[in-house]
């Protein structure tokens, strides 16, 4: 059976394990409908003209996970930030573990999905905000469809969250192959502040294919500080959805590091529904193999006296794919915005090939806009300067590459994930960088 | 050369609509509208072309009944009803002419309203007009210089029955018949065009030159232009375009194909200033072109084009860099104002080695217009050290109209160096305030400005050209900012 027609099938079995009365499940059977017209994308689609699911979507993933399954923390510790203080939201295949977690309802909710959708306290805000900014394309509303379990984050007025909030999902492989459909909903009011940590990890050869959404809602002035580690093993899939919603004078940033994974689709969508906004997009990239990372974001400025700034970096060996589609959408009304887009990539290999197609659509005048996208190599003086002062080849390399990456680190604001990426590149890069960043 | 100033244009565009929109009442020899095998051999029939020509076409035609009009362009406009459409028309007095005397006088007057003297051209301005009028040659000048050098340049009718071993053996080469929708439907019902071949190692002593017109109402005009620059030869070719001013929309789907062999040069320049609508947005043409060129070892291809006309473009020239070493090159502006919709840009197609791009593209909005700029710079795995540098800019005047980027670029090779920048901005109030500041009004100001913007790819035109689209791109911005 095709996983289209397996996940529609499954819907009904889906539909015996929630509460079918509630208004939710109005919005679940909506998308479910939606995703039996639209299907997955295929590379007939403009937005997925250079990244194909054929090769992940053949595999008989496993929709529901049976038991929980129990894994030692000395397994997964190295997965963590975990020489800082944090709130945990873990799942191990999408099921909740209490026993790693470390959630919190003291002025704050850092809590789960399936309480939130479940209980009435949590009604008032799950109906102004769930489903609201997410888009009704067929893989978002494969999610929504089977939207239950996931991260609740809910910081009231005024709140500044003393700690970083980490989420991250484990797969163990119990299962032959695995489909996870994770979905978040970040509700930050006015004045709040909050920085959250995703990852996505397996621990297993066998195959998984994530299907996340992350709904996130920064109210006036709030700040919000997204991070996206994604480095996990060459079996794992992930098509990553983010939608944020941002009023007035509020501040939003995603770092996304994409080391990992067979396929990583990141959707990231920024609406600016008030003035003088500032959004912030960047990542890294570096991939080997035959690896493949997408990136497609999407910044819509609506309102007048906004700022952007997208920075992507790629580096890109053996016969790994890059694809990176960023638009930028400028309102007949959103005089004065300020967009800026940068994508840089260095191939390593001839195998390696890089799609990108930074696009602008203006339709006001009194605006800033540029894009830049370059495709290079290192720069041979640079290397032979090094050279001459002792350093050898290798360590000039990627003493290159890693300042190649850098623009993207600098505004990273938790040192210990700063570190934490740096050792990452320079593993990546098979080397030891020697000195502190 | 004559002062041209702004006053002289404020008063010319407050007493005139579109300088151009006449219409010569000349007996044509029309076909009735509509598209079948049948209008496919008759316009065979009426060129008396031979065999293989007919069965060339009606295998376009078969292809194009198979195809659909493509819709992912960023234009909206009412579909043509191909079935609408009459496929051909020329001006009935025939045979060819000698000598200018022969002509229709009427058609003569046409010209001179166009500012075409013949003997001026002639004389002054150097340059070898291929006039085509509703898609047939009606005179040729300079021919004889030409010949000597053993230039062919004549219509492509001319050269079906002439030289049929040069066309059988090119046409469709670049563009091949069923590349997409329009040039299947060009292929099939081409009427004319122009032809030009340069022997080896020539270099083509004058610019040439011919002038589309579409005169007729209602009927669609399907050119054909096919250049073949032979080893180590260089031609330089200009093409400027006016229509008569119709309500009816009126269909412009031209193919253009180079071919420049190892070593040799070919420089296409564009003008192009069609009907483009009245301010409302009613009418105009529209122009469907399909234009690439191949180039082998060491050749270069360079196109430039000024689009102020028609009220849909669609238009990519494109590069094939096939040989090692060869170059590319698109230098464009595209002007649209009131409801104008432009979608233009190039592809470069980076095979060989050491091949190198630039593409250099303005665009300016204004009124209610769109303007997009797409292109694709493509690397493949064999095209090392292959380089490409490509700066698109836009300028918006008034908050209706929009300006869209669309680049693709896809790269295979490590050795790829590949280089994008655009920015998009509107005339600074400082800008103005600094014109005003030393007695520049704000019409010149702005006049000033957009030349400045332009100046890059206005460097790049021959100079006949570069004055005559100096002044298109004044004329197609007036009244844009107040």
């Amino acid at each position: 059976m095709e996983l289209k027609e397996k996940l529609i099938a499954s819907f009904m079995a889906f539909e015996n394990l929630v509460d079918i009365d509630s208004p939710v499940h109005d919005v679940r059977s909506e998308a479910i409908k939606e995703f039996e017209t639209q299907g997955f994308p295929s590379r007939r689609d403009e937005a997925w003209k250079y990244t194909s699911l054929n090769s992940i979507l053949k595999h008989d993933y496993s929709v529901f996970p049976k038991s929980e399954n129990h894994i030692d923390y000395n397994d997964i510790k190295k997965y963590f930030i975990h020489d800082i203080d944090t709130y945990k939201i873990v799942f191990i295949d999408g099921k909740y573990s209490s026993h790693f977690s470390e959630t919190t309802h003291d002025g704050i909710d850092v809590c789960l999905m399936s309480s939130a959708l479940s209980k009435p306290k949590y009604r008032p805000i799950i109906e102004n905000y769930f489903n609201k900014v997410a888009t009704k394309d067929g893989l978002t509303s494969l999610n929504t469809a089977f939207s239950q379990e996931g991260a609740y984050i809910h910081i009231p007025k005024n709140k500044s969250v003393a700690k970083p909030i980490q989420i991250v999902h484990f797969s163990t492989g119990n299962e032959a192959a695995l489909m996870l459909q994770p979905r978040n909903l970040i509700v930050v009011d006015e004045n709040a502040h909050v920085q959250i940590i995703e990852r996505h990890q397996s621990l297993t050869e066998n195959p998984v294919l994530t299907n996340t959404v992350t709904e996130i809602f920064a109210d006036k002035r709030a700040i919000v500080d997204y991070y996206k580690i994604q480095n996990d093993n060459e079996n794992a899939s992930l098509i990553d959805s983010t939608f944020i919603d941002q009023k007035q004078e509020s501040c939003a940033s995603v770092h996304t590091f994409s080391f990992g994974g067979k396929l990583t689709r990141n959707n990231l969508r920024f609406y600016q529904n008030g003035e003088r906004i500032d959004s912030t997009l960047k990542g890294v990239t570096i991939i080997g193999n035959k690896q493949h990372v997408d990136h497609n974001t999407l910044v819509h400025h609506i309102e007048p006296n906004c700022e952007s700034h997208q920075d992507y970096q790629g580096i890109f060996g053996d016969s790994s794919v890059g694809v990176f589609n960023g638009k930028v959408l400028v309102n007949k009304e959103a005089q004065k915005t300020n967009a800026f887009q940068a994508n840089n990539n260095i191939l390593l290999s001839d195998k390696a090939t890089i799609n990108t197609k930074p696009q602008l659509e203006i339709f006001a005048d009194d605006v800033k806009c540029s894009h830049g996208c370059t495709i290079g190599q290192l720069d041979e003086s640079a290397i032979f300067y090094m050279q001459s002062r002792g350093i050898p080849e290798k360590e000039a390399k990627a003493l290159l590459l890693y300042a190649f990456g850098n623009s993207v680190l600098s505004s990273v604001k938790i040192p210990e994930i700063k570190q934490r990426i740096t050792n990452i590149i320079a593993t990546k890069l098979g080397i030891n960088i020697g000195f502190d960043l | 050369m004559t002062k041209y100033t702004e006053d002289d244009l404020r008063e010319e565009l407050k007493t005139k609509e579109y300088e151009y929109g006449f219409y010569t009442d000349i007996e044509s020899d029309t076909f009735e509208p509509g598209l079948n095998e049948d209008v496919v051999r008759a316009i065979s029939l009426k060129k008396e072309e031979p065999e293989w020509m007919t069965e060339w076409r009606l295998e376009a035609f078969r292809a194009w009944e198979k195809m659909v009009e493509p819709e992912w362009a960023n234009v909206k406009y009412q579909k043509p009803d191909f079935q609408a459409i009459s496929y051909y028309s020329a001006p009935n007095t025939k045979p060819k002419y000698d000598s200018l005397d022969e002509v229709d006088p009427e058609l003569l007057e046409t010209f001179k309203k166009l500012g075409i003297s013949m003997d001026e051209q002639k004389m002054l301005a150097g340059v070898a007009m291929d006039v085509v009028i509703d898609s047939v040659s009606v005179a040729t000048t300079f021919k004889k210089s030409l010949d000597e050098k053993g230039i062919i340049f004549c219509s492509i009718s001319e050269a079906i029955q002439k030289h049929p071993e040069l066309v059988r053996k090119y046409i469709g080469t670049v563009v091949p018949r069923t590349d997409n929708f329009y040039a299947a439907l060009n292929s099939a019902v081409f009427s004319d065009g122009s032809f030009c071949y340069i022997p080896k190692g020539v270099r083509c002593p004058m610019e040439l030159s011919t002038y589309f017109r579409i005169n007729q109402g209602g009927t669609g005009q399907f050119e054909r232009t096919l250049l073949i620059a032979d080893e180590g030869s260089y031609v330089s070719y200009l093409e400027g375009c006016t229509a008569p001013s119709r309500d009816e929309n009126q269909l412009h789907a031209a193919v253009v194909e180079l071919i420049a062999m190892d070593d040799a040069e070919i420089k296409y320049s564009t003008v192009q200033n069609w009907y483009p609508g009245n301010a409302e947005g009613v009418g105009g043409v529209f122009n469907f072109v399909t234009k690439r060129g191949i180039c082998e070892k060491n050749a270069k291809i360079s196109w430039t084009q000024v689009e102020t006309g028609s009220a849909v473009t669609w238009k990519y020239p494109s590069c094939i860099l096939k040989g090692d070493n060869s170059v590319g090159e698109f230098y464009s502006i595209a002007v649209t104002n009131n409801h104008q919709q432009a979608d233009t840009g190039t592809k470069m197609i980076h095979l060989g080695k050491n091949t190198r791009s630039t593409i250099i593209s303005k665009g300016i909005s204004a009124g209610k217009s769109q303007n997009s700029y797409r292109g694709i710079v493509h690397i493949g795995a064999r095209a090392e050290n292959a380089r490409n540098f490509t700066e698109c800019d836009s300028l918006l005047m008034g908050n209706e109209c929009g300006a869209h980027t669309f680049p693709y670029i896809e790269v295979k090779n490590k050795s790829a160096k590949v280089e994008h920048e655009a920015t998009t901005s509107k005339i600074g109030e400082d800008q103005i305030f600094y014109c005003n500041q030393r007695g520049i009004d704000i019409e010149k100001a702005i006049a000033l400005i957009v030349n400045g913007f332009s100046k890059d790819v206005l460097n790049k035109l021959p100079m006949e050209f570069a004055v005559e689209a100096q002044k298109l791109l004044e004329i197609s911005l007036e009244g844009s900012v107040g």
